[in-house]
C-alpha cells in the first residue's frame, strides 16, 4: 500500500480542550491514578514461598513424564514417533527387543534434553500408547547440562511424583492399562 | 581562635553529610518501593540480615548496592579525557553537598552550658550566611558543570548528547527557578533561609498561601533542575542509553547518582523552606527563637517531614507524568514559566508596596494573589498549547511529486 493510496484514512489528533491545555487538571487525574495504584492490591507473586496456580495441570506443558502401565513397565514400545514429531531434536531412543511376551520391543534407554526441549507438547501427541506426557512440573533447574539431559530412570521417576496429581491420558479416557 | 565553634560546626558538617550520604543510599530503595508499589508490584523486601533469613522488608538493599559499586571494576575507557572524565563525579557531587552548606535542618538547639559557647546554635551549618540564596543559584550552576565534563569527557555520543541536553536544559530552567526565588525574597527581604522560615512562622502564612504562582514556576524548574520526569532529558534511559553517564562504571557512577538524588533533596529543602513553612507547624512548633528541648526537636522533625513528603510527590511524578519532548521542553521554559514568574514578580512587588492599602491583612493580599495566579495560568494555557508541531511541511509531498513525475 502506498501512502497516497486512497483508501488510506488519515487520523489527526483531537484538538485540546482548556483543561488539556493547561496541562494542571489533567496532571491531577494523573497524579490521582498513580495514588490509587500506590495502595492497591499488589499481583507479584512471591515465587519460591508461594506457587503459581496452574489453571488446569492435565493440559499445561512442564516437564515430560514416562508413563508406567500396571505391572510397573515402562508403556514405550520404542516406535519413534516421539523422536520424529520432536521439532527440537531433544528425544533420544535406543530400542531393544523386548523380554515381555506382550509387546515386541520397549526402549532400553530413552533420553530428553530438557534445555533443548521447547515444551511444544508434539511428542504426546504423537504417542500411540500414551507413554510420553508432559505434566505440570514447572520449575526446572539444575547446577549444570549434563544434569538436565533427563534418562529413562528419571523420566519415570517424574511419573511416580506426579502420577496421582495427574492421571494419564489413558486412565482419564477409560482405555484400560496394558 | 574559636575552637568549641569550630568543633560545632564541625560536629554539624559531619552530622549533615552523614544524614545526607545514607539518605541518598535509603532514597534508591525508597524510589525502587514506589516505582514497584504504582505498577502493582512488591518492590525489593528481600535483602536483610546477610546468612539469616530475616529480610527486614529489604532493608539491607542500600548496603548490597554499595557493596556492589565498591567491587565493581572502576574501569576507565580507552578514549576518554582522563583528568576531566575523574573530575566530572567529583564536581558534581561536591556542589550538589556544598549546597547544604546554607540550608537549614533544624531551628536552634537551646543554650548549652559549655564553656565557649555563648549563643543558641543553630542548626545550619553555615548560620547567618547573608548571601544564602545567592550562594545555592552558584552551586547549583555549578553541578551543571559535572554534567556537561562528563559528557564531553567520555568521547562518546550518547554522553555528549546527554551532556548537552542537560546543559541547555539546566540553563533555561535557572531563569524560572530564580524568578520563583524572587518572589519570595521581595516579600521577605532577605536572602537568608532560615530567616524566610521565621517570617513564615511569624505570620503563620505559608508562602504557598500567598504566591501560588511562584510555587508552581519553582516548583517545576526545581523539577526540571534536579532532571527529574518529567524532565529527565539528560539521561533519557530510552533514548540516550544513560546519557552523560553512560561510560561510568562503579564508584565513579555511584557518585553520579548520589549527586541526582542529592539534588532532588535540594530541591525539596528549597520548596519546603521558600514555600511550605519550613519547620514551621501552626499550634505544634511555635515561632520564636528562644526554645526549649521538645520544640526544637519537633521543629527538626516537622521539617525532615515536610521534605519526606516533598520527596515522596517528586517520585510519584515520575509515575503521572510522560517525558517531555525536548523542544516542548525549552516552548515550556520560555514560552509559558518565563512568564509566569514574570507576571508572579510584578504581582509580588505591587502587592507588597500596598500591602499595607489593602486592610484585610493577609487575606485580602491571598485572594488576590490566587485570582491573577488563575487568571494568568488560563491565559498561559490558551496562548501557548504545549503540542507544538515542528515537523517540516514541504507544500509539494515527495510522494505527490513521484506520481506526477511518473504521468
Amino acid at each position: 500500500m502506498k501512502p497516497n493510496d486512497p483508501t488510506i484514512r488519515w487520523i489527526e489528533d483531537p484538538p485540546m480542550g482548556l483543561s488539556g491545555r493547561m496541562y494542571l487538571p489533567l496532571f491531577v487525574q494523573g497524579l490521582t491514578t498513580t495514588v490509587k495504584h500506590l495502595f492497591s492490591r499488589k499481583v507479584t507473586l512471591q515465587f519460591p514461598d508461594e506457587r503459581p496456580k496452574i489453571g488446569n495441570p492435565i493440559i499445561y506443558r512442564g516437564v515430560h513424564r514416562l508413563n508406567k502401565d500396571s505391572q510397573g513397565r515402562v508403556k514405550c514400545v520404542a516406535c519413534f514417533l516421539c523422536a520424529t514429531a520432536c521439532p527440537a531434536h531433544c528425544i533420544d531412543i535406543v530400542g531393544a527387543e523386548s523380554p515381555w511376551p506382550d509387546r515386541e520391543k520397549y526402549c532400553e534407554s530413552f533420553t530428553i534434553d530438557e534445555l533443548r526441549c521447547i515444551y511444544c507438547g508434539m511428542c504426546e501427541e504423537a504417542c500411540p500408547v500414551d507413554a510420553i506426557e508432559l505434566t505440570s512440573f514447572l520449575d526446572l533447574t539444575g547446577r549444570s547440562r549434563e544434569e538436565m539431559i533427563f534418562d529413562k530412570e528419571k523420566l519415570l521417576s517424574v511419573y511416580d511424583k506426579t502420577k496421582d496429581r495427574e492421571p494419564s491420558q489413558s486412565v482419564r479416557l477409560g482405555v484400560p492399562v496394558l | 581562635m574559636h575552637t568549641p565553634e569550630t568543633i560545632v560546626a564541625l560536629i554539624k558538617i559531619v552530622l549533615m553529610l552523614g544524614g545526607l550520604m545514607t539518605a541518598a543510599a535509603y532514597l534508591v530503595l525508597v524510589e525502587r518501593w514506589i516505582a514497584a508499589w504504582v505498577q502493582d508490584r512488591q518492590g525489593p523486601n528481600r535483602v536483610g540480615i546477610p546468612l539469616t533469613k530475616i529480610r527486614l522488608f529489604g532493608l539491607g538493599q542500600p548496603l548490597a548496592d554499595g557493596l556492589k559499586f565498591i567491587f565493581k571494576e572502576d574501569y576507565t575507557p580507552a578514549q576518554v579525557d582522563k583528568g576531566l572524565y575523574t573530575l566530572a563525579p567529583i564536581i558534581i557531587l561536591t556542589a550538589a553537598l556544598a549546597i547544604f552548606a546554607v540550608i537549614p535542618f533544624g531551628s536552634v538547639l537551646p543554650m548549652i552550658s559549655v564553656p565557649g559557647i555563648s549563643q543558641p546554635i543553630e542548626l545550619i551549618v553555615a548560620p547567618r550566611l547573608d548571601v544564602g540564596l545567592v550562594y545555592v543559584f552558584a552551586l547549583s550552576s555549578i553541578a551543571v558543570y559535572g554534567v556537561i565534563l562528563g559528557g564531553w569527557a567520555s568521547n562518546n555520543k550518547y554522553s555528549f548528547l546527554g551532556g548537552l541536553r542537560s546543559s541547555a536544559q539546566l540553563i533555561a530552567y535557572e531563569i524560572p527557578l530564580g524568578l520563583g526565588i524572587l518572589g519570595v525574597v521581595l516579600m521577605s527581604g532577605t536572602l537568608r533561609l532560615d530567616k524566610i522560615i521565621t517570617d513564615q512562622a511569624t505570620s503563620g502564612v505559608w508562602n504557598v498561601a500567598l504566591q501560588p504562582l511562584g510555587l508552581l514556576v519553582f516548583g517545576v524548574a526545581s523539577f526540571a533542575e534536579a532532571a527529574r520526569l518529567p524532565f529527565d532529558l539528560p539521561e533519557a534511559e530510552q533514548e540516550l542509553v544513560g546519557g552523560y553517564h553512560t561510560e561510568y562504571a562503579g564508584m565513579r557512577l555511584l557518585l553520579f547518582l548520589i549527586a541526582e538524588f542529592l539534588h532532588m533533596v535540594t530541591a525539596a529543602f528549597l520548596l519546603v523552606i521558600l514555600y511550605f513553612g519550613g519547620w514551621h507547624l501552626w499550634g505544634l512548633t511555635g515561632s520564636g527563637d528562644i526554645v526549649t528541648w521538645p520544640v526544637a526537636i519537633l521543629r527538626i522533625v516537622v521539617l525532615t517531614a515536610k521534605v519526606l513528603a516533598m520527596i515522596l510527590f517528586f517520585m510519584m511524578v515520575r509515575w503521572s507524568w510522560p517525558r517531555f519532548r525536548f523542544d516542548q521542553l525549552m516552548s515550556l521554559a520560555w514560552t509559558v514559566m518565563l512568564p509566569l514568574g514574570v507576571v508572579n514578580l510584578l504581582l509580588m512587588a505591587v502587592l507588597t508596596e500596598y500591602r499595607s492599602h489593602l486592610g484585610g491583612g493577609w487575606w485580602a493580599f491571598a485572594i488576590i494573589s490566587w485570582v491573577v495566579s488563575i487568571g494568568a495560568c488560563v491565559v498561559a494555557g490558551l496562548m501557548a498549547p504545549l503540542s507544538v508541531d515542528n515537523r517540516p511541511k514541504p507544500h509539494v509531498h515527495p510522494w505527490d511529486a513521484e506520481t506526477s513525475l511518473g504521468d
